[in-house]
C-alpha cells in the first residue's frame, strides 16, 4: 500500500496538486533528474596539457575504474585559466572515438589487405629489418674522414611526442644506430 | 630557429603567452592567432580590453582580422617589404629608442670595410656571393677588427658611416610606403596608421609585441622576415621589457620541445651542433675548437657537449675515448626531410619509421612524397587512427588514378596503433619555452602503446643482438647507457628520462640512493638494481667537461634537481608570469633577455613596465623574474677584452648568448642568406622584383626535378596567388581532428576562399565546385565567396589570391583534396622549409575526373616533358645547386645559434 | 573577465541551485573570436552526437541553426556595415565598410516559456535556477513544445541518431550546475564571450558594456533581452551589433501558448467541475 501512496505520488498530477503549483516546477522532476549530478564529481583526475597546439592548455583529465569520464580546462593554469578551444574541447572524443587504432596492423608486400599481428611479433620484424637495413647501408668512412653513418633509414615525427620520447628516439636512432636522417615538423 | 636565435642568441619566443595582456600594441603578422591559437588570443583580447591596438596583417580578413583594430591585406610573401618599410620609417625619422638601441643593440658596432650591400646596384645580392656554389662565403660580413665577434669597435653617436646602425638605414633606404605599396598592395595611408600605432607604443612607459606562426616561416626567405621583425622591435626597445617581444606561435604541442631536444639532423639536444664528417671535425678536440666561442655563454659549449656524451654513453664515455665521440654519425650534408625525400622517390631509402606525421598530405608536394613512400622497403607508422601515410597503397588518390597499383607495391607497412596524451606520462615544452608535465590517468587501450614504450622496446631487442655481435660497426649500440627502470606495461619510467635530461653527477652512490632521503637522487638505480648515478644537478652552470656530470640536454637543467621535484609537473602559479607552473628554460625565466627591462644604468625605465632591476644595496639583480643575466655583474662593469666566457659580457648588455652581449639588429654570422633581411619574391609570383634585377632568394634550393616544377614569374597559366591556412576546427593534416565527428562537422570539406570580384571574373558562384591546380597536381575545391578576401593593385596590376586550409586528405569520415598536392617543394637556405604560404596557381570551374581521366585532365593544364626548371633563376635538375645537399648549406644549419 | 582565473564566474565553484538563484548566459560578439569551443565543449559533456557533415557555403558556419543535436551555435554574420572604429583595410578607407561579426546562440531559458507552457506531459521543467529543462526519461516525443518556442530552439532529435524522437535542446548543464560546476560553454569560452553568472550581476554587466562600446565607436550595440513581451525575459541573453532581424532572433518574441493557457485553465476548470459533479451525483444516489 506504501508503495502504491509512493507510486502515485510520483505522478505529477498528483504532486501538483499536493504541492498546489502548475506542474511546471521542481514538482515535476523525475528522479532521475533529482538525482542528477556531474558524472566528473566522484572521479579521479590527473592533471595534464592540451594535446593540439603550442599554446600548452592546461587539462583535466577525469577518470574512474581506468576509464576516462571527461577532460576539461585546468582553471589554475596561468597561460589558459580554464579554456579550451574547440580541438582541446573535443579531446575526450579524440581519445574515445571508434575509428580509433587499437589493434596491431601489418601490410605485407603486395599485399590488397591489412593482417592482424601480435605486438610482439611486429617488434621482432621492426628489430630485424632495421638490422638488417642499416647493415647493408651503414658507411664507416666517406673520403677518409670517419662518418659511422647511414643514410638509408629515416625517421619522421615528433612534435607531438613528449620530450622525454624525443630523447629516447634520438638517443637509440642517431647515437645508437647512427642514422642522420632525422627530421619532424619543427623549423624554424 | 636560425631567426630568433641569430637576433637574440635563443631560438625560442621571447616572452610568455600571459604577458600580452601588457602590451600597448600587438601586431599579428604570419598567423590567424585567434583561429589556431584561440586561448593564447584570449590575452590579445585583455591587452584590447586595456585599451592596446591590435593590429593583423594577412592576406585574408580571417577571425583575428575581425577582432583586430586595423587589418591590412598584404600580398603574400610580401613581408619583409612591409616590415622593411616600417624599419625604414622608424630610421629616417628617428622613431627608435635611443638609450635601449645604443645600449643593448650592435647599432653602434663597425662593419667590415670590403662588405657590399644588395642595394650597391640594386643587384639583390650581398658580398661574397659564389654562383658556382650557389651559396655566400660570409666572411666579409663580419665585424671590422680581428676579435671576430667579441669585444667589436663601436661608436655609440651611431654616427660612423660603417657602423651597423647607419648600413642598416642605406639597406632599407628604398623601403618607401610607396615601394610597400607597389609590392605588397598596401596603401601609404595604412601603412602610416600602423607606423603611427607602433611607434606610439614604443618608450620608457609604453611597449609592443609581434606574434608570428608559420605564415612567416614558410616562405623562402622565412628566417628574414623574423630577423626584420626582430629589427623592428629592437629599434623600438621591445625585447626583455613587459608587454613586449616576439612570440613565435607553434602548431604543435611540442614544437618547441622537438627543437629544444631535436629529431632534427643536424642539432643535438640544446642547440649543439652534430659534428661534422667533412675533416673538419674529425675529433672532439677540432669539434671543440671548432664551435666554442670565447665570450658569452657559449664558451662553455665544452662542459654541455660532454656532459651530453656522458648522458649518451654513460660509463662507456670517458676521457680516454674521448668521451665517445668516434661513435656519433657525422653528417656529411644536408639529411633533412626533402633531401631524404628525394633519396626515397630514387629507391635508396630502405626503411622509414612515421611517428605522429602525416606527410601524404601534410608535406609540401604531398603527390610526390605518396609516390615515394611506395619505394620503400618497410614503412613503420605509430598513429592513433589509420592516416593517409599508413595506407598510400590501398586508398590514394593515385591508386584511384590509376597511376599507382596496390598489387605492385613492395612496401611492408607497420601501423602501430599510439598511445593518446592521456595515456602516458612526459612532458610537452609549449610555445613559450614552457615545459609542462602530463600525468597518466589510464593504460591505452588495446594494442596501443606510447612512443616511449616503442623506442624502449626496440632499443632493448638491437641492443642484445649488438651484444651478440662483434662487429665494430654495433660499438656505438653497445655501448649506449640504455638503464631505464620499466613501469608494469614496459614503458621506461619517464621521470628517469626526465631527470636524465636534467643530469646529475656521474659518480654512483653506493646503494644507489632512491627516492627518500636528501641525497638528491632521484632514480640512482638502473633497470638490473645497479647503482647508477649520483645526485642530480642543479642548473647548467653546474656542468663540466671532465665527465664528472651528465646532462641529456644542457638548456633544460634545473627541471629535476636535486631538490627531487619535478618542476614541468609543479603546479602552482604565484604570479601572472606563472612561476611555481611548469619549468621556462632557461633557469626558469619566463621573459628572456629581461635584463633589458633596466634601463643601461639598472633601474626600471618605468614603474609600468618594471620587471627586474639592479639593487644597489645588495648589488644582484632582482625582480618579478628569474634574472637573465649575471645575477651579481653590475651595470657599471665594462670589460677589457682580456675576458672570457660571460665575464666578456658588459653590465650594460642584455643578450648574454651572444659573444658580444648585444642584440643583433645586423647579424655578421650565423645565416646563409644575407645579415640583414632582403625583399626577394616568392619562388613562384605573379610579378617581378620591384626592387632588385634578383626575383628570388640567391641561397633558396629548388629542388628540381621534374615532378616538382615551378612556374616563372608572372606565368599566366597560372595567374593567381594561392596562400595555404589552418582552420580553427582543424589540426593540420587531421589525423586528430578529421578523424573525430564533434570537430569534423564543423568544416566538413575543402574550400577555396576568393573574392565576389575574382568569382565574377571566373563565372563562379558561392559553393561551386572547382579545380585548382598548379605545376604539381589539382585538386577539388567548393568556392566560398567572400569579401573577407580582396584583389590587390600592384603597381597598376590587379593580383587575385585565394586562400586554401590544408587539413583534408583521402581518409576518415569528411575526406578532400590534399591542398599541398599543390605545393612544391623547395629549402629556405637556413632550414630547409618549404615555401607553403605563397605560390601560384589556376583555377578551372568544375570538378576533377574520377579515374584514369584525371592524368589527362592535368596533362590539359600542365603539360609533360620540357625542362624541369622553368624558372629564370632556377639551377637545372643534377646541377651542384639543384639540391640542398652539399657543403655550403652545411655551415649555418649548424650554427650553434 | 580575462585574466580573472579561479575568480571568473567561469571558473569558479558556485551553490546557485542549493541557493535558488536565478543564473543566466551573458553572450557578448564583441569579443567572440567564432572558435566554436562552445559548440563543442557543449557536445562533448552532454554526449550529443554530430548532425552530419554538411559544408554550407555561409561563411565559416557549418552548424547552420540550433536544433536536437546542437545546443550552441555560432553565427557567423558577413555585413557591409563598420564594426565600431575598425580599420578592416582599403574597406573602411574606401569607405565601403564591412565587417564579421560571431555570436554564439543558445535557447533562451525563456521566463515564460512556450516549450514548457506547450508540454502535455511534464517532461519540460523550470529548475531551481529558472532554466527550462526538458526531461527526456519523461518526454513522449509528442512535438508540442517544438511549435511553440518562439525562437526555433527546440526540436526532435531524427532518427537514426541516439534517443532519436525525444525533444532535446539545451538544459543549462544542469547537471554540472548541480555540482556547482560552470555550463560546459562558458567554462571553455577562451575570450569570455560568454559569460555565466547571477542574472542581475549579468544584466548590470550587459548594461556596461553596451555603454562601454558605445563610447568607443561601436554605435550600432544594443542588448537582446526581450522583456515586454510574453515570454517575459530570457535567462540567456545577448549583446548584439546591428539589429535582431540579422541575428535570425525575433525582435518581440512571443508564446503561442499565452492565449492556450488561459484555455487550459478553463478546460482545468470544466473539468474539475465535472468530476465534482459526478462526485456529488453519486454521494447523492448512495
Amino acid at each position: 500500500m506504501t508503495s502504491l501512496t509512493a507510486l502515485l505520488s510520483k505522478w505529477p498530477v498528483i504532486r501538483q496538486i499536493r504541492e498546489r503549483s502548475d506542474g511546471t516546477g521542481l514538482e515535476a522532476m523525475s528522479d532521475k533528474t533529482r538525482a542528477m549530478h556531474a558524472r566528473i564529481d566522484d572521479a579521479q583526475v590527473a592533471r595534464s596539457i592540451c594535446p593540439y597546439c603550442g599554446v600548452g592548455c592546461g587539462q583535466l583529465i577525469f577518470h574512474k575504474n581506468g576509464k576516462l569520464v571527461s577532460i576539461e580546462g585546468d582553471p589554475e593554469s596561468p597561460i589558459s585559466q580554464g579554456n579550451l578551444c574547440p580541438k582541446g574541447a573535443a579531446s575526450y572524443q579524440l581519445l574515445t572515438h571508434n575509428r580509433r587504432e587499437t589493434k596491431m596492423k601489418y601490410r605485407a608486400p603486395r599485399a590488397k589487405e591489412w593482417t592482424e599481428i601480435s605486438v610482439d611479433r611486429a617488434m621482432n620484424m621492426v628489430a630485424d629489418r632495421v638490422w638488417e637495413s642499416r647493415r647493408r647501408t651503414f658507411v664507416h668512412k666517406q673520403n677518409g674522414n670517419t662518418i659511422n653513418h647511414t643514410t638509408a633509414i629515416c625517421h619522421l615525427g615528433g612534435a607531438t611526442l613528449d620530450n622525454e620520447e624525443n630523447y629516447l628516439i634520438k638517443k637509440l636512432f642517431t647515437l645508437g644506430l647512427g642514422m642522420v636522417c632525422i627530421s619532424n615538423q619543427a623549423r624554424i | 630557429m636560425p631567426g630568433l636565435g641569430t637576433s637574440f642568441g635563443r631560438g625560442g619566443a621571447t616572452t610568455a603567452q600571459q604577458d600580452l595582456a601588457n602590451a600597448d600594441c600587438i601586431l599579428i603578422e604570419g598567423s590567424s592567432m585567434a583561429e589556431c591559437h584561440p586561448v593564447g588570443f584570449r590575452w590579445v583580447m585583455k591587452a584590447k580590453e586595456r585599451g592596446a591596438t591590435i593590429i593583423h596583417v594577412d592576406p585574408r580578413f580571417s577571425r583575428t582580422s575581425a577582432l583586430a583594430d586595423i587589418w591590412v591585406p598584404i600580398r603574400a610573401g610580401g613581408d619583409i617589404a612591409f616590415l622593411g618599410g616600417l624599419v625604414r620609417h622608424i630610421i629616417e625619422n628617428n622613431l627608435f629608442f635611443r638609450d635601449y638601441v645604443v645600449h643593448f643593440t650592435n647599432a653602434s658596432c663597425i662593419l667590415r670595410e670590403d662588405f657590399r650591400d644588395t642595394e650597391e646596384g640594386a643587384t639583390g645580392f650581398f658580398s661574397g656571393w659564389s654562383g658556382e656554389q650557389c651559396g655566400y662565403d660570409r666572411k666579409t660580413w663580419l665585424y671590422g677588427g680581428d676579435r671576430g665577434l667579441s669585444f667589436p669597435e663601436r661608436d655609440l653617436t651611431l654616427q660612423h658611416p660603417r657602423c651597423v646602425l647607419q648600413t642598416l638605414r642605406r639597406h632599407f633606404a628604398r623601403y618607401t610606403p610607396e615601394m610597400v605599396e607597389k609590392i605588397c598592395g598596401i596603401s601609404p595611408s595604412l601603412f602610416h596608421k600602423v607606423a603611427d600605432a607602433l611607434v606610439a607604443a614604443s618608450g620608457p612607459d609604453k611597449s609592443a609585441a609581434i606574434c608570428y606562426a608559420l605564415g612567416w616561416t614558410q616562405h623562402s626567405k622565412g628566417v628574414q622576415i623574423i630577423r626584420t621583425a626582430a629589427i623592428l622591435q629592437l629599434l623600438l626597445g621591445n625585447i626583455g621589457r613587459p608587454g613586449g617581444g616576439i612570440l613565435a606561435l607553434r602548431g604543435h604541442a611540442s614544437i618547441q620541445g622537438s627543437t629544444d631536444i631535436p629529431t632534427l639532423y643536424d642539432t643535438l639536444p640544446g642547440y649543439l651542433p652534430m659534428p661534422r664528417g667533412d675533416g673538419s671535425e674529425a675529433t672532439l678536440r677540432d669539434y671543440l675548437a671548432h664551435q666554442t666561442k670565447p665570450t658569452g655563454l657559449w664558451h662553455n659549449l665544452p662542459a654541455y657537449f660532454i656532459s651530453l656524451l656522458k648522458a649518451y654513453y654513460g660509463k662507456n664515455a670517458t676521457a680516454e675515448n674521448d668521451f665517445g665521440y668516434n661513435w656519433i654519425p657525422k653528417i656529411t650534408s644536408n639529411h633533412s626531410f626533402f633531401e631524404y625525400l628525394y633519396d626515397m622517390a630514387d629507391g635508396k631509402m630502405e626503411g622509414m619509421f612515421m611517428m605522429g606525421q602525416n606527410p601524404a598530405v601534410a608535406a609540401a608536394n604531398s603527390r610526390f612524397e605518396r609516390a615515394a613512400l611506395s619505394k620503400l622497403k618497410w614503412l613503420v607508422v605509430r598513429e592513433m587512427v589509420e592516416i593517409e601515410a599508413a595506407t598510400f597503397w590501398r586508398d590514394s588518390p593515385e591508386i584511384e588514378h590509376g597511376e599507382l597499383k596496390t598489387e605492385e607495391i613492395e612496401t611492408e607497412v607497420f601501423l602501430f596503433p599510439a598511445a593518446g596524451h592521456a595515456e602516458k606520462e612526459g612532458a610537452f615544452t609549449n610555445t613559450q619555452r614552457l615545459l609542462q608535465w602530463r600525468q597518466k590517468a589510464v593504460d591505452p587501450p588495446g594494442d596501443a602503446r606510447s612512443e616511449a614504450w616503442f623506442m624502449h622496446q626496440l632499443a632493448l631487442r638491437l641492443i642484445a643482438k649488438a651484444k651478440q655481435s662483434n662487429d665494430p660497426l654495433d660499438e656505438p649500440l653497445r655501448a649506449l647507457d640504455w638503464w631505464y627502470p620499466e613501469d608494469e606495461l614496459g614503458d621506461p619510467k619517464m621521470e628517469a628520462v626526465l631527470a636524465e635530461i636534467n643530469g646529475w653527477y656521474t659518480n654512483p652512490v653506493a646503494g644507489g640512493g632512491g627516492p627518500g632521503g636528501n641525497d638528491g637522487i632521484v632514480f640512482g638505480v638502473d633497470r638490473k638494481g645497479n647503482s647508477h648515478h649520483g645526485p642530480q644537478i642543479d642548473g647548467y652552470p653546474r656542468l663540466k667537461s671532465d665527465g664528472s656530470t651528465a646532462s641529456g640536454a644542457w638548456i633544460y637543467s634545473g627541471v629535476l634537481g636535486p631538490d627531487k621535484i619535478n618542476k614541468a609537473n609543479s603546479r602552482n602559479s604565484k604570479d601572472y608570469l606563472g612561476h611555481g607552473w611548469g619549468f621556462a628554460w632557461p633557469g626558469d625565466r619566463r621573459i628572456i633577455y629581461n635584463r633589458a627591462s633596466a634601463s643601461p644604468t639598472g633601474e626600471p625605465w618605468s614603474e609600468g613596465k618594471k620587471l627586474i632591476w639592479w639593487d644597489g644595496t645588495q648589488r644582484k639583480w632582482t625582480g618579478r623574474d628569474v634574472p637573465d643575466f649575471p645575477v651579481e655583474k653590475s651595470p657599471e662593469f665594462r670589460p677589457t677584452g682580456n675576458e672570457s666566457g660571460l665575464d666578456g659580457i658588459p653590465g650594460d648588455s642584455a643578450f648574454i648568448s651572444h659573444e658580444d652581449g648585444l642584440g643583433w639588429l645586423y647579424v655578421p654570422s650565423g645565416l646563409q642568406d644575407g645579415p640583414m633581411p632582403t625583399h626577394y619574391e616568392p619562388l613562384e609570383s605573379p610579378v617581378h622584383n620591384a626592387l632588385y634585377s634578383r626575383d628570388t632568394n640567391p641561397a633558396v634550393h629548388w629542388f628540381t626535378r621534374q615532378e616538382n616544377r615551378f612556374a616563372p614569374p608572372g606565368d599566366p597559366r597560372f595567374p593567381f596567388v594561392l596562400t595555404t591556412y589552418r582552420l580553427t576546427e582543424h589540426h593540420t593534416a587531421g589525423g586528430m581532428s578529421r578523424f573525430l565527428s564533434h570537430l569534423a562537422e564543423l568544416q566538413p570539406e575543402l574550400f577555396a576562399e576568393m573574392s565576389p570580384e575574382l568569382a565574377v571574373e571566373l563565372k563562379i558562384n558561392n559553393g561551386d565546385h572547382i579545380s585548382v591546380v598548379s605545376l604539381r597536381g589539382a585538386i577539388e575545391a567548393r568556392a566560398l565567396v567572400s569579401r573577407r578576401i580582396r584583389p590587390l593593385h600592384l603597381n597598376g596590376k590587379t593580383v587575385h589570391q585565394i586562400a586554401m586550409p590544408f587539413h583534408f586528405g583521402s581518409a576518415g569520415p569528411v575526406k578532400g583534396g590534399a591542398t599541398n598536392d599543390l605545393v612544391p617543394i623547395s629549402g629556405e637556405p637556413n632550414v630547409t622549409i618549404m615555401e607553403a604560404k605563397a605560390l601560384t596557381c589556376n583555377i578551372v570551374p568544375g570538378r576533377l575526373p574520377r579515374g584514369p581521366a584525371f592524368e589527362e585532365w592535368l596533362n590539359k593544364y600542365v603539360p609533360e616533358g620540357g625542362p624541369p626548371n622553368l624558372h629564370p633563376e632556377q639551377p637545372a635538375a643534377g646541377a651542384p645547386c639543384a639540391r640542398a645537399g652539399g657543403g655550403h648549406g652545411l655551415e649555418g644549419k649548424i650554427d650553434t645559434r | 573577465m580575462i585574466g580573472e582565473g579561479l575568480q571568473s564566474t567561469n571558473q569558479r565553484k558556485h551553490s546557485f541551485v542549493q541557493d535558488r538563484v536565478e543564473v543566466g548566459f551573458f553572450t557578448d560578439p564583441s569579443v567572440c573570436i567564432g572558435c566554436k569551443a562552445c559548440e563543442v565543449a557543449c557536445k562533448e559533456w552532454n554526449q550529443v552526437p554530430d548532425d552530419g557533415f554538411m559544408w554550407s557555403g555561409n561563411s565559416y558556419d557549418n552548424t547552420g541553426h540550433l536544433g536536437a543535436s546542437t545546443w550552441r551555435h555560432v553565427m557567423f554574420l558577413e555585413q557591409d556595415r563598420a564594426k565600431g572604429n575598425q580599420i578592416a583595410g582599403p574597406m573602411s578607407l574606401d569607405q565601403d565598410p564591412f565587417r564579421w561579426v560571431f555570436l554564439s546562440d543558445v535557447c533562451k531559458h525563456c521566463e515564460e516559456a512556450g516549450c514548457l507552457e506547450a508540454c502535455p506531459t511534464g517532461s519540460i521543467v523550470r529548475t531551481e535556477v529558472g532554466s527550462v529543462l526538458v526531461q527526456n526519461d519523461v518526454c513522449n516525443g509528442c512535438g508540442y513544445c517544438v511549435v511553440s518556442c518562439p525562437f526555433g530552439v527546440i526540436d526532435r532529435r531524427p532518427a537514426p541518431l541516439p534517443d532519436s524522437g525525444g525533444a532535446f535542446k539545451c538544459t543549462f548543464c544542469y547537471d554540472r550546475q548541480k555540482s556547482g560546476l560552470v555550463p560546459a560553454c562558458a567554462k571553455v569560452c577562451p575570450t569570455e564571450s560568454i559569460v555565466f553568472g547571477r542574472l542581475d550581476d549579468l544584466r548590470a554587466r550587459g548594461a556596461e558594456r553596451v555603454q562601454q562600446l558605445q563610447q568607443s565607436g561601436y554605435n550600432d550595440a544594443q542588448l537582446y533581452d526581450p522583456t515586454e513581451t510574453s515570454v517575459r525575459g530570457i535567462h540567456a541573453f545577448f549583446l548584439i551589433l546591428g539589429e535582431p532581424e540579422a541575428y535570425g532572433l525575433p525582435p518581440k518574441p512571443q508564446i503561442p501558448t499565452i492565449y492556450l493557457k488561459s484555455a487550459w485553465t478553463s478546460a482545468f476548470a470544466t473539468a474539475i467541475a465535472s468530476i465534482i459533479a459526478t462526485l456529488l451525483a453519486f454521494a447523492f444516489f448512495s
